[in-house]
């Protein structure tokens, strides 16, 4: 068809007959074909460069903070006899038998058996976790108190973290030695979820973070749930198109884009320095989250609540529905799983923000677990934060770990708004 | 008693009263004959008039007494004889006292200055008398307000009506926070910074080029802000854009121009996650990972100066944490263009990709521009990667290799450190902290103007 022209063409710009055979023609086809294919391949390699960086940040995640879940050990024959420790365990609580005996001196007596049995280094093998470990082995069968036995207990951080692999050249010697001994073995740190921070990275864990989490975020969905559902359903289904209406309109969806810092500030200038509420608690914190994720949820109930179509509203009128009736009858059931996808989302990036809450006093060493909303307390993502400025090499296989924890809760509640989304969400 | 206690014994009351009012009416509702006209509202809405009695002006004087009553108790303590003592500086005295609250109220359990410890008890019952007085008046209150709204209800009493306007007046309360949260954040950002441009002249701050602020040193040369701000754009608008305004504008492209519908619906979610990992793991990764890197291959290079936290480290993780930004905005405005255009590219001839160059992206260019400038101001206002892997040193340079630092590193720097309120070195943190939200404001209501004229210009 294109080699022979039906008709002759007419005016004088036609009048040279496309060859498309000709070299010259397909040589330019060659090469825009050629930058077509150059082209795509420029799309695909930016889209697997993009899930690369991805599958690159969470694999040098795992691969150094899946360690961080397994402790190594040392074994240590100790010899109780004679030393003067006894406690009552029928009437004392796990607590008060470890206390009375570290008074009695169970330290002393384990760095005393590490130097009989691995020289004068014996003594750095054990610290903290190992008194602790021991105190609750005797615990849970004080009758060893009578007889020589060997203990199971974990390393200090040097030793651990020699024997994963990256420790200094005298740990790697003497995990050598105890390996070629067959005193070295591995387990599950069970520790490590159900602990607070600490000074020795094998003592410290992330419960104490996970719980000041778990209190900020019900602060942050008490306030910002509520709220921002009635806010979204007074724009959406009442406001009168006025100025005040805009200027609502226009703080939501500024607040929304306002960096995370700044709620910060006005968390210090107003919560603490003004209202003097309790500094570095879940309280304050939840109360700055509240205020980044109200806009959020705001946003998020207005589309579900848009998508809601409007014949079931005249249909609820026509039967007698007042406007109140309409909304908190008929329109929020059937736009709550829309609203509630966006909270989780809203949420999920509550819990990842540490920003806001450095400047609210969250950034403080809290040893032990909040009991209250008034108690100090750190969250997740600032233990992370608070570790990885640590030198010990202990600490950065714990802050590998804790990211690990913090992905995990984070990954499961975007999963959890995206089944609700996909279950719930009805296509009108 | 507690105050979470008192409020939770408010509602209970609440419950009371919503019981009974409900029996009320529907024992209204049964004793007139069923054929006289139906009473207007149904018994839940008389419930919840008198529930709305017995909490509302209860819980009311609640939130004014908590504001009023500490002010009471410092006053109270102040009229007692073992504050006579006190010293008369204004200073030392607030301290004292804002001490001897915190022992009372079992905050600190030992205090810094003797003289505190004397005023412990006078606190502890000023405290617990007036925290009485208010419970014993919200109490009133409430049983009030129970027993007269409990005697206006009557067989037609509109009580939905009411229920219904006190709905309302709670739903645009709601709203309110909105516009609440942005004038706090404003008036306590404009006042703190105007107090700190008392001290150091805003010209000095805005063109100055030193950046050392120094407790209890007021030396306008060293609050010369210029440093922080070439350093957030190095990093923020200039290293991180490059990085993400290709990948994300070629991954857009490809996901809707060339990509299955299957492979799409998998690979859209996952480049998504990129925007869900929290800002501190990548913090962790640029300092950890990226950092040590690229220093040692400026070494290798041998560029001198090169740093372990180089503005460089921060910038290229920032970029990939904004792709998905950047790549959802392309996105929507490429979908955005009339399918129009598309098709008769395509059908003069064009190949996709000549028609993807010469015809989409010039035509969602504003779109896509829109999507830029949202980016850099969120790259901007990022703090807990430059935090974390961009460094301390404000330096005035051009080399990435080399560690800057930003606006948002420095108000972390300045508020986490000695926490005196009244310093110009605090207070500097206010003043860039106005900076910072005026910029990211003016980006983004540029940038929704792009985006909004733009979509009007295809309708």
């Amino acid at each position: 068809m294109n080699n022979a022209p039906a008709s002759p063409p007419v005016g004088a710009a036609a009048s040279v007959e496309s060859r498309w055979a000709s070299p010259e023609m397909r040589a330019r086809i060659r090469r825009r074909y050629g930058a077509e294919r150059r082209f795509k391949a420029v799309g695909l390699i930016a889209v697997l460069m993009s899930v690369g960086f991805l599958a690159f940040l969470l694999g040098t995640m795992a691969w150094s903070g899946l360690s961080g879940f397994s402790q190594t050990r040392v074994a240590l024959p100790v010899d109780f006899r004679g030393s003067g420790l006894s406690i009552d365990a029928s009437s004392m609580t796990k607590a008060e038998a470890m206390a009375a005996l570290n008074q009695q001196g169970l330290g002393d007596l384990l760095q005393l058996s590490a130097t009989s049995a691995y020289g004068a280094q014996g003594e750095s093998y054990f610290g903290t976790a190992a008194k602790e470990s021991a105190a609750a082995a005797i615990y849970d069968d004080p009758s060893m108190l009578q007889r020589q036995v060997e203990l199971v207990l974990p390393a200090t951080s040097p030793i651990d973290v020699a024997a994963k692999g990256e420790g200094d050249a005298a740990s790697e010697a003497a995990v050598a030695r105890l390996e070629a001994a067959d005193k070295l073995s591995s387990g599950l740190d069970t520790t490590f979820l159900s602990s607070a921070d600490a000074t020795d990275p094998t003592v410290a864990g992330i419960w104490g973070a996970l719980k000041g989490s778990l209190l900020t975020m019900l602060v942050t969905l008490a306030l910002a749930f509520p709220v921002g559902v009635l806010a979204a359903v007074y724009l959406e289904e009442y406001a009168p198109k006025n100025r005040l209406t805009d200027i609502i309109e226009v703080s939501i969806n500024n607040l929304a884009a306002v960096p995370s810092i700044i709620f910060g500030l006005l968390a210090l200038a107003l919560f603490i320095n003004a209202f003097g509420l309790c500094q570095g608690s879940p309280l304050v914190g939840g109360l700055t989250l509240a205020l980044m994720t109200m806009p959020v949820i705001v946003i998020a109930g207005r589309n579900a609540i848009k998508a809601v179509p409007p014949s079931i509203r005249d249909a609820a009128l026509g039967v007698g529905a007042s406007r109140v009736q309409v909304v908190f009858h008929h329109v929020l059931p059937l736009a709550l799983p829309g609203i509630l996808t966006g909270t989780i989302i809203g949420m999920a990036r509550a819990l990842g923000e540490t920003a806001p809450l450095l400047l609210v006093g969250m950034r403080a060493f809290v040893g032990g677990t909040p009991d209250g909303l008034c108690s100090s307390a750190t969250v997740l993502p600032m233990q992370i934060f608070l570790w990885s400025d640590e030198v010990d090499r202990g600490f950065v296989e714990n802050t590998s770990t804790a990211i690990i924890v913090l992905l995990i809760v984070l990954l499961s509640m975007n999963a959890a708004a995206i089944i609700l989304r996909n279950r719930f969400e009805k296509r009108w | 008693m507690s105050g979470l206690a008192i409020v939770l014994m408010l509602f209970g009351l609440g419950l009371i009263a919503w019981l009974s009012g409900r029996a009320r009416a529907a024992q209204l509702e049964r004793v007139t004959p069923a054929a006289a006209v139906r009473p207007h509202s149904r018994p839940q809405y008389h419930g919840w008039y008198v529930a709305l009695w017995t909490i509302l002006p209860a819980l009311a004087f609640l939130s004014v007494w908590s504001a009023l009553s500490p002010g009471l108790a410092v006053q109270a303590v102040l009229a007692d004889p073992a504050a006579a003592s006190l010293p008369d500086n204004e200073f030392v005295r607030s301290a004292i006292i804002g001490e001897a609250r915190q022992l009372a109220t079992g905050q600190i359990a030992q205090g810094f200055n003797p003289q505190s410890a004397a005023l412990v008890e006078p606190f502890r019952t000023a405290i617990s008398r007036y925290s009485t007085i208010g419970v014993v008046i919200a109490l009133i209150l409430a049983f009030a307000g129970a027993a007269w709204s409990f005697t206006r209800l009557k067989r037609d009493f509109r009580a939905r009506t009411r229920v219904e306007r006190v709905v309302m007046l709670l739903l645009l309360a709601a709203s309110l926070v909105a516009i609440l949260t942005t004038f706090g954040i404003v008036f306590s950002l404009l006042f703190e910074s105007i107090r700190f441009f008392d001290r150091v002249p805003v010209t000095d701050f805005l063109f100055g080029t030193h950046w050392s602020p120094v407790s209890g040193n007021e030396d306008p040369d060293l609050f010369g802000a210029i440093p922080l701000f070439w350093g957030t754009i190095l990093i923020g608008a200039v290293i991180a854009m490059i990085v993400a305004i290709p990948l994300g504008l070629m991954t857009a492209i490809y996901l809707t121009q060339y990509a299955p519908a299957r492979v799409r619906s998998w690979l859209k979610p996952t480049i998504e996650v990129l925007a869900g990992v929290p800002t501190v793991v990548y913090g962790f990764f640029a300092a950890l990972t990226v950092g040590p890197a690229l220093r040692s291959l400026a070494d290798a290079l041998g560029i001198a100066g090169a740093s372990s936290d180089s503005a460089l480290a921060a910038g290229l993780v920032m970029g990939i944490m904004i792709i998905p930004l950047v790549s959802s905005m392309a996105d929507d405005s490429i979908a955005a263009v009339p399918s129009a255009m598309r098709d008769g590219s395509l059908a003069l001839g064009a190949t996709p990709s000549e028609t993807i160059r010469k015809v989409l992206i010039p035509a969602a260019l504003p779109g896509v521009m829109g999507g830029v400038l949202l980016a850099v101001s969120r790259a901007v206002g990022e703090t807990m990667i430059v935090v974390m892997a961009a460094g301390q040193s404000a330096n005035l340079t051009g080399n990435p290799f080399s560690s800057v630092t930003t606006v948002t590193v420095q108000i972390v720097k300045l508020m986490t450190g000695d926490q005196e309120f009244e310093s110009a070195k605090t207070l500097a943190a206010f003043a860039l902290g106005l900076v910072l939200f005026i910029v990211t404001l003016m980006l983004n209501i540029v940038a929704l103007r792009i985006v909004k004229r733009f979509r009007e210009s295809y309708e």
